[in-house]
């Protein structure tokens, strides 16, 4: 009873107090939205974050080595490493293995180096052609022809216990080469 | 009846107070010559608008957004759920129409004026509607989950890694992981369903709410100059003068053109179907040619023609370039003639800007540039190219098969048209100039050295050699004659 008639003589401070109070609240609802933003920028950011600690590339397994004939460039293809319950058909990968002497070889990304779409073999004339823009590159992936400006992607491999493996898990982008990502250029990329 | 309905009427509108501004709206007053079927496409962009929105809701009952599971959804709309093909028939078909009319609306409102003062928001807003229309319409191909969806969205990744230093980043980020997956799929979804629609219903309203406070755009008169000073007063004359309330002195044709463009769609769904979806997507399936949809058609063509140097940055500036100019449009003429009678370089740039797209869309149907991947195998040689030969130009006519020299080169019409048609190759290179370029390979063909044998090559040249018209002299190096014939004398000489 005794503090309502001190607090209602004075107008002018109580609109300047309304006035702080106002501001007061925008700033509380700042600093909220500004706790908000983080968990959301770090939900939002986490697909290119989680790739900066290398978290997407894992070596995975082709198959022996006697199922890729000396002289020959066959198709393989492995599930990707990093694979979530939705992805369906879709993490499975298609790449090319040429087999070119005893433990020597050659991994190609089955996405042609201009614009991703999905490279064939023709063993015949010892070409890849693309079906979209018509690319076209030698058996060692060097480019022969069309619009892509380098050669094809290759995985990193390695051959243990006469099984080979290749360095995978990122989609093949011309920003962004496999070789990149690894520190390993690979012999096309010039 | 009548009185009750006009009661419940009544006890609305006493709480909602709506009737008065909507009545204000409905019959603001339009110059009476814009009641004008030129003056429909905006009306028809918003029904189409609309008619998407309810044929999407009806999909997404049915529609799963999940990597693993969209494509035998749409299998289940197209075959097991009543009339679900109808209806992704009228989105797909609808989404089709929405891109032509919103272009049609675009080029019209352009050669029209209405862009100039005091419309250029309207105008820049109509920009953003544009872009968001063409979002809609790639993000609505990537639902259709299948190996065009796949591919297309490996063609957009590859683009936006070409982005100096943010392009691997913006990958991942468009992708949601570091594969095209699940994950895109569904920020894809998002995109389609929430994001972009919420953005294009908040704007179509803006733009609406401008047509209505300033005014639909007056038919433009040669020789009428808008002037920022003088235009407001002398377009409030002029509706006051020969104005009309827009309800229902102008509003029955765009009803009219409304029913029919719906109609228009129901018919296109009715007649040829849903679009797809075309096989599974799973890239180890790599027997595929990814063609986008024919809005992106033009775009398809441009990659395959620039030069590759050229490229990266007309990708990465030329649609910059774009917007910028079609947002800066109305600032860089606000004032002037109106009429597309006295700008002949605005009737210019439409028609070449028409021209252009259309020829690039039209080359995109039947893609010159691509080699034919079964011609090989499943285009035999026509009997001309063969009556007649030796034995060794027949091995030769074998050679070109099976070296897969026909999946670019055309025979008789059949094969790919990568390269030239080798009909008359005889006729352009000599005998000399062919082996060259069978083993260098030169200008856009990849050198088949490795991959001859010397005594391929002599058939594969002496086949090549035959192919000339009757009656047409192959060509033939004149010096060479002369070099042999000396060689002969000076070889008899000792």
């Amino acid at each position: 009873m005794s503090t309502k008639p001190v607090l209602v003589p004075s107008t002018e401070t109580a609109i300047s107090r309304r006035g702080f109070l106002m501001k007061l609240g925008i700033l509380f609802n700042v600093l909220a939205a500004a706790v908000l933003a983080v968990p959301i920028v770090g939900f939002l950011f986490s697909a290119i974050t989680r790739g900066r600690s290398n978290g997407y590339l894992s070596w995975v397994q082709l198959g022996k080595i006697a199922d890729f004939p000396e002289g020959e460039t066959r198709l393989a293809t492995f599930r990707n490493p990093y694979v979530m319950p939705t992805d369906g058909t879709t993490a499975d990968t298609a790449c090319w293995v040429r087999h070119i002497a005893g433990e020597q070889f050659q991994v190609f990304a089955i996405n042609c180096a201009h614009l991703g779409c999905p490279v064939r073999w023709f063993q015949q004339s010892g070409l890849f052609m693309c079906p979209c823009h018509g690319g076209a590159y030698y058996q060692d992936g060097s480019r022969a022809s069309g619009p892509p400006e380098r050669g094809l992607f290759e995985y990193p491999y390695k051959i243990e216990n006469g099984l080979i493996t290749i360095q995978a898990g990122e989609l093949p982008t011309p920003g962004a080469a496999i070789a990149a990502l690894t520190g390993e250029k690979p012999p096309c990329a010039s | 009846m009548r009185i009750m309905i006009g009661r419940i009427g009544e006890w609305f509108d006493s709480r909602l107070q709506l009737a008065a501004p909507v009545r204000e709206i409905a019959e603001h007053p339009v110059p009476r010559n814009t009641a004008s079927w030129f003056y429909v496409f905006g009306s028809a962009a918003l029904t189409v608008f609309m008619l998407q929105i309810a044929t999407g809701i009806l999909l997404a009952l049915v529609y799963v957004p999940s990597g693993a599971e969209a494509w035998s959804s749409l299998q289940a709309l197209n075959h097991a759920v009543t009339l679900g093909w109808f209806i992704r028939a009228m989105h797909g078909w609808g989404s089709n129409f929405m891109v032509a009319i919103v272009l049609i609306h675009m080029v019209q409102v352009f050669l029209f004026g209405a862009h100039k003062f005091p419309r250029e928001l309207t105008w820049i807003l109509g920009v953003f509607l544009l872009l968001m229309t063409l979002g809609m319409a790639f993000s609505g191909q990537v639902l259709r989950f299948d190996q065009d969806a796949y591919w297309g969205l490996g063609i957009g990744a590859s683009i936006a890694s070409r982005v100096p230093i943010l392009g691997p980043a913006i990958v991942k980020l468009m992708l949601g992981g570091p594969i095209i997956a699940g994950a895109t799929l569904s920020r894809f979804f998002t995109l389609h369903v929430f994001v972009i629609p919420g953005l294009m219903i908040g704007f179509v309203c803006l733009h609406l709410l401008m047509v209505v406070k300033l005014g639909i755009n007056e038919w433009p008169m040669p020789g009428r100059i808008v002037k920022r000073g003088t235009y407001e007063a002398e377009y409030h004359a002029l509706t006051k003068k020969d104005g009309a309330p827009f309800v229902p002195y102008a509003v029955w044709k765009d009803m009219f053109f409304a029913a029919f463009i719906i109609l228009a769609v129901a018919a296109c769904a009715l007649y040829f179907g849903p679009f797809g979806p075309t096989g599974r997507p799973d890239p180890t399936i790599i027997q595929t040619v990814p063609k986008p949809d024919y809005f992106f058609l033009w775009l398809y063509a441009l990659l395959s023609l620039l030069p590759p140097s050229l490229e990266t940055p007309a990708l990465l500036i030329g649609p910059a370039v774009a917007i910028a100019g079609l947002l800066l449009l109305p600032f860089l003429s606000g004032e002037g003639e109106k009429s597309w009678k006295r700008r002949p370089i605005a009737v210019l740039t439409v028609m070449l800007i028409a021209i252009t797209l259309g020829t690039f869309t039209h080359l995109a149907a039947y893609t010159p540039w691509s080699p034919h991947m079964n011609a090989w195998s499943g285009d035999a040689v026509p009997d001309q190219f063969i009556q007649g030969t030796t034995a060794l130009e027949r091995q030769g006519a074998l050679i070109f098969q099976v070296k897969q020299c026909r999946n670019c080169h055309s025979l008789g019409e059949t094969g790919g048209q990568r390269g030239p048609s080798l009909d008359s190759v005889a006729v352009r290179l000599t005998r000399d100039q062919l082996i060259r370029q069978v083993i260098q390979g030169g200008g856009n063909m990849p050198a088949y050295g490795k991959n001859l044998s010397p005594a391929e090559t002599t058939a594969l040249v002496a086949f090549l050699e035959t192919l000339h018209p009757k009656g047409q002299v192959p060509a033939h190096d004149a010096s060479r004659d002369l070099a042999l014939k000396d060689e002969k004398q000076s070889g008899s000489q000792p």
